[in-house]
């Protein structure tokens, strides 16, 4: 049981960390996840299935994940539209898509099929049962993923990424164009999304259409619970609280569905749950002291005033 | 180096709220001049620099830079020459970011790659430069920005423009949500970099002393014009009661208003 907690919430906190750069670096709160997260699983079973290399499935689920978040930031740049309704359009859109990549069905079982995980079972199978081989093969995964992370918003792009979530005047005085910086930032959410939700087909043992329902909620319930775990301003700080707040999260999910049931809770509960979850930590993050500002705030008459400290799309002490 | 021709800004063109900002300005701004720009609130300052910097579009007119139409270049494209400091301290600086970050992006003007810059002989580039401010910054490389002063928000500013190396810079009002203390270490800092660093400047200040006692040119605005454009000798010699009766005899207008806001 503790294994199975914690390989979910290893293959979850990839998605986490996906919706942590959206929503947490770059200020963009991206719906597009709810649509993104069962392409790559639908990619990943469509491929398996007519027999191609697993691992070359991935790199195309990652491929489907990244365009659907260039289409999500151009649909916003270009005609100027909000982002969650950017966000909204591709995920409705994703939904036929996903059903075509799917075979024009809702779902296609993984049952007997060489995945990657089966390929990880069988390699592990001399030291380890095969939950234990995934869970160390996904903390892998989720090691190197982080690694990554932490080094890519250290390079001059990714800082600059992270200062646009914070100060886009800015940006655009450093000579860059933000448009630019959104299409890369979305793109490799989406990109990370996918490849989670690739991974998750493979573990659930099929690729269903509504695989997506709810994710972006339980995305930003891990992020949010990571939060609480530790505070921070080090990017390596920030991912790495994120997959532990994943890892909790499903600890918590799990709980519900099975002991929940004692106080008549059904998994269909569980959405309901997770909404909880996210509305008491925004009440617990409203509740504390807000850090007080050394000056007056002032606007300038032609530039707006930096956005409100309002609710998740905010940053609390970010920084990488 | 900057020459501007019938601008003109027109908001809510059309409808019964439309307002003129900018009506058909021509200006011709020198290599090396230091130009302070006085005006009442709405004459349309703010709305020439965001024109200017590509803020926003011009409604008609053109702008040169260095004799290239840069009309309709996009800000972030405008901004790899021109640099632009607001009231607000906020608005040059990522406030949850470090000190060091800040710099780093300033530093590395343009589109950016998957490089780390940021290295130790970066940050000592960094710490001398930051000595110049005189506020401890270079002991505080880690910190993050939005836990500094505004006064050292605003020094931070101008020092990270300067090390963008823009070749024209647009200040509005930027030590005016300061108090006086820091206003005026921002503004000695100010004029030491435009000498230092050779700038074109413009610089926009509602104190009409400050804008007699700095640059080589003044001008004036009033709904949207430039009704007064002073340099030299002529410039040396104002002093607030001219400037005021100057302003009298072009628009014979009462002036109680804007004496009151255009404070000495
Ligand atoms: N974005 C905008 N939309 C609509 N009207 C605007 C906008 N920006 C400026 N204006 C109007 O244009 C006129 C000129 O404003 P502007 O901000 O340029 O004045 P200013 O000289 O900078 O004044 P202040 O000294 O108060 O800063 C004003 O009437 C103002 O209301
Ligand atoms: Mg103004």
């Amino acid at each position: 049981m503790i294994e199975g907690i914690l390989v979910e919430g290893l293959i979850y906190a990839l998605m986490a960390l996906g919706v942590f750069v959206t929503f947490r670096i770059l200020d963009f709160p991206d719906l597009t996840v709810d649509g993104s997260f069962p392409l790559g699983a639908a990619i990943m079973a469509a491929m398996v299935v007519a027999g191609a290399n697993p691992w070359f499935a991935l790199l195309v689920a990652f491929a489907g994940g990244v365009s659907a978040g260039v289409v999500t930031a151009m649909i916003h740049n270009k005609l100027k539209v909000p982002h969650l309704l950017a966000g909204i359009l591709t995920m409705t859109m994703l939904y036929s898509i996903n059903i075509r990549v799917l075979g024009n069905r809702a779902n296609i079982p993984l049952i007997r099929q060489e995945t990657i995980l089966s390929q990880v079972a069988a390699f592990g199978a001399a030291w380890f049962s095969t939950e234990w081989s995934m869970f160390v093969f996904f903390v892998i995964v989720i090691v190197v993923t982080k690694l990554l992370l932490d080094v890519f918003f250290r390079t001059d792009l990714g800082l600059t990424i992270g200062a646009l979530g914070d100060n886009p005047q800015m940006v655009i005085a450093t000579g860059v164009n933000p448009e630019h910086l959104k299409v890369i930032g979305v793109a490799l959410s989406n990109g990370l999304v996918a490849v989670s939700g690739a991974f998750a087909a493979q573990f659930l043992g099929f690729a269903d259409v509504n695989l997506g329902l709810g994710i972006i909620i339980a995305g930003l319930a891990s992020v949010m619970i990571g939060e609480f775990l530790l505070r921070s301003n080090r990017i390596g700080v920030l991912t790495l609280r994120v997959i532990l707040g994943s890892i909790l999260f499903r600890a918590i999910m799990y709980l519900g569905r099975f002991y929940g049931y004692y106080i008549n809770l059904t998994p269909n509960d569980l959405k309901l749950i997770t909404g909880l979850l996210i509305i008491v930590s925004l009440i617990i993050t409203k509740t504390r002291t807000p850090r007080t500002r050394p000056w007056k705030p002032l606007s300038n008459s032609a530039i707006p005033e930096p956005r409100p400290a309002t609710g998740p799309a905010v940053i609390e002490e970010t920084d990488q | 180096m900057i020459r501007i021709e019938k601008l003109s800004k027109v908001y809510y063109p059309g409808t019964v709220n439309e307002i003129a900002a900018i009506r058909d300005v021509d200006l011709h701004v020198a290599e090396g001049d230091f130009i302070t720009i006085i005006g009442s609130n709405g004459a349309g300052k703010t709305t020439l620099f965001n024109l200017v910097s590509g803020n926003q579009p011009a409604t008609t007119g053109r702008i040169f830079v260095n004799d290239t139409d840069v009309t309709s270049h996009a800000e972030y494209k405008r901004a790899a020459y021109i640099g632009r400091i607001f009231q607000d301290p906020r608005l040059g600086t990522a406030g949850r970011m470090a000190l060091e970050d800040n710099l780093i992006i300033a530093y590395k003007k343009g589109m950016k790659g998957l490089k780390i810059s940021l290295n130790s002989r970066r940050r000592d580039f960094f710490r001398e430069q930051l000595t110049k401010l005189e506020m401890g910054l270079e002991n505080r490389l880690k910190d993050n920005v939005g836990l500094f002063s505004g006064g050292q928000r605003q020094a931070l500013t101008l020092l990270m423009m300067v090390i963008s190396r823009p070749s024209l810079i647009l200040l509005d009002e930027h030590t005016a949500a300061l108090d006086p203390k820091n206003a005026s270490i921002v503004l000695d800092l100010t004029t030491r970099f435009i000498r230092e660093y050779g700038l074109t400047t413009m610089m926009v200040t509602h104190n009409m002393g400050q804008a007699i006692a700095y640059g080589n040119r003044l001008l004036m605005m009033d709904k949207g014009e430039i009704i007064l454009d002073v340099a030299g000798e002529e410039k040396k010699n104002l002093t607030v009661e001219k400037l005021i009766d100057k302003f009298h005899k072009i628009r014979h207008a009462s002036f109680e208003n804007d004496e009151a806001l255009l404070s000495p």
